[in-house]
């Protein structure tokens, strides 16, 4: 086994594991920190593939942004942080069903990808990963319009987010 | 002279070479080269880290017109040894309630995220622990950790003025993110690159903060917030909530804290000194001369890094120990209605301008550049001026009393 082989190991079961207690864990805010710790593990995959732009982003958007607006959220609308509430409803068995099939066709269509046993080239020297990114993203024979949509959607949020704010103020 | 122009090469060739020597493969001799280097590098920040406790106490002594300490040693420089030794000999008290796992990584954590910063910090041209070329995302990144680590500070600690402490520091960090994400794209713009080496050594005919004095100060102002010194310091806050997010913590724990903090403050002078006053070089060609070739070696460069980062270190005190602390709303309505657009501004004004003066010489591109920052400037203030003007108006129209607010 290589080192590499050793640390994908060493980070898939982090991921699981943290994943895995994200779903058990009776408590709000150590369900969120643990997904926190789900997220780092997907940070060091995207830093093994040599994704380093990926890893940063990954690390900026998801653990500073969305995470920490999680526990925020989960702080502000609880009145006992240490409440413990039971994790199940009484229908988890129709999820565990639905999540069991889109597992068991997602794994099906991985196998059957060609790409699944190859093994990944190394980036040749001298290539600027992070440049040829941005000249996809704003290119118009590839990413652009996609890149724009997606800009525009963001948008049509941050405008709603305004309005439902400003709304609120004049009501008072 | 091998090892004064290129001193880390020689010491890791040398190793590798006793290493292998030994009968190690090359790959073990590597990591283990590695392992080394990271801990040199730690050490020498965390040192670094204990002269700063000094450097804090005698110039905020000098501020409020004292001594500062004295007592021990020559200029009192034994006495962040006896500090650190009153810190690890105290009682280690963890609250009643309080999550145990949580609140122990939280210092961890705090102090992990300043220290990873030093990776990509770099010294002299030759002494840096990685050139990143998603380096100005990493500052982000590693601050968004640091965020991490206060939220679960003050929620694990179950006390309400440390939850208070970690919502208001938050808020603060959330929102100065935003502008100082934004100015650092001027850098990378005028740069043409996010790797902090390549940033350094665009700026070795002219510094950025020439070229950009706005981008400089509203970097300056968002780094401040995002360290949460005052005038930011709402999460600490003593005369409200006590002390903020670290009130429970004892001894080292709090240690860490505190040294986190100021090891992060002395950090962000060394961006302030990278991005936009040359870092290492920066010399105004001056170096290219043979005369003035000395100016090329990496002590030097180390000795001139050190001198701007603690300048900048200095100025960030200066601010510190000068100002009051402002109000939440004041802090939250200055981030997004002045500092979020005029950093939106400055960034468009640099895009468009350093594409359209792109045949110009050096000293007419600063120039032009220099002077839009200064129109911009002067526009800002203009309005600024003309709405608290009216709002006075309002104010004195409204009511006969003193206009309150």
């Amino acid at each position: 086994m290589t080192v590499e082989q050793i640390i994908f190991i060493l980070t898939g079961a982090l991921i699981l594991g943290s994943a895995l207690m994200v779903v058990t864990t009776r408590k709000l805010i150590q369900a969120a920190l643990w997904l926190v710790s789900a997220l780092f593990g997907v940070t060091i995959l995207y830093a093994i593939l040599q994704a380093n732009f990926l890893a940063v982003v990954q690390v900026v958007v998801y653990i500073g942004a969305i995470a920490v607006l999680f526990i925020f959220t989960v702080m502000l609308t609880r009145k006992d942080l240490r409440d413990q509430n039971s994790q199940t409803r009484s229908n988890w068995w129709i999820a565990a069903v639905l999540g069991g099939l889109v597992l068991t066709g997602l794994i099906f269509i991985i196998l059957s990808q060609p790409a699944f046993s190859r093994t990944a080239e190394a980036i040749p020297a001298g290539v600027d990963t992070l440049r040829n990114l941005g000249t996809a993203l704003v290119s118009p024979d590839a990413y652009v319009l996609p890149f724009e949509a997606a800009s525009v959607l963001l948008l049509a949020a941050l405008v709603g987010a305004v309005y439902i704010a400003s709304r609120t103020g004049e009501e008072k | 002279m091998v090892f004064l122009n290129d001193p880390i090469n020689f010491i890791s060739g040398w190793i590798r070479g006793l290493l292998t020597g030994w009968g190690l493969t090359e790959s073990l001799a590597t990591l283990i080269i590695y392992l080394i280097g990271i801990t040199v590098l730690i050490v020498f920040a965390m040192i670094l880290d204990v002269m700063l406790v000094w450097v804090e106490r005698k110039v905020v002594a000098r501020f409020q017109d004292r001594l500062g300490p004295n007592r021990i040693g020559p200029f009192g420089l034994i006495q962040p040894f006896a500090d650190i030794i009153k810190m690890v000999i105290k009682e280690d008290i963890t609250p009643a309630g309080a999550d145990r796992i949580v609140y122990n990584i939280a210092p961890v954590l705090a102090a992990t995220s300043v220290i990873l910063l030093w990776a990509i910090l770099p010294l002299a041209s030759s002494i840096y622990g990685v050139d990143l070329n998603v380096g100005l995302l990493y500052i982000v990144a590693a601050g968004s950790l640091g965020t991490l680590a206060i939220i679960m500070a003050g929620w694990s600690s179950n006390n309400k003025y440390a939850l208070l402490g970690a919502f208001r520091m938050v808020a603060n960090m959330i929102s100065y993110e935003i502008p100082m994400v934004i100015i650092l794209l001027v850098p990378t713009i005028l740069a043409d690159t996010m790797s902090i080496k390549g940033i350094t050594q665009a700026q070795s005919g002219m510094w950025f903060a020439i070229l950009s004095p706005l981008a400089f100060i509203i970097f300056l102002i968002s780094a401040i917030a995002e360290l949460g010194r005052s005038p930011f310091d709402l999460n600490e806050a003593e005369s409200e909530i006590v002390s903020g997010f670290n009130v429970e913590y004892s001894g080292m724990k709090f240690g860490w804290f505190y040294a986190g903090e100021l090891l992060h403050a002395f950090t962000f002078g060394g961006f302030i000194a990278v991005l936009f006053f040359g870092g290492y070089g920066g010399f105004f060609g001056l170096e290219k001369i043979s005369l003035f070739s000395w100016l090329n070696n990496p002590f030097v460069q180390a000795v001139v890094f050190i001198a701007k980062a603690m300048f900048g270190y200095w100025v960030i005190m200066w601010i510190k120990y000068s100002m009051p602390r402002i109000r939440i709303d004041h802090m939250l309505a200055f981030n997004w209605k002045f500092l979020t657009p005029l950093a939106l501004v400055v960034l468009v004004n640099t895009a468009i301008l350093s594409k359209v003066l792109i045949d110009l010489p050096t000293w007419g591109y600063a120039l032009c550049m220099f002077f839009s920052n200064i129109i911009i400037g002067f526009i800002t203030i203009e309005i600024l001026r003309s709405y608290g003007r009216k709002q006075r108006k309002a104010n004195e129209s409204t009511s006969p009393q003193v206009a309150q607010n």
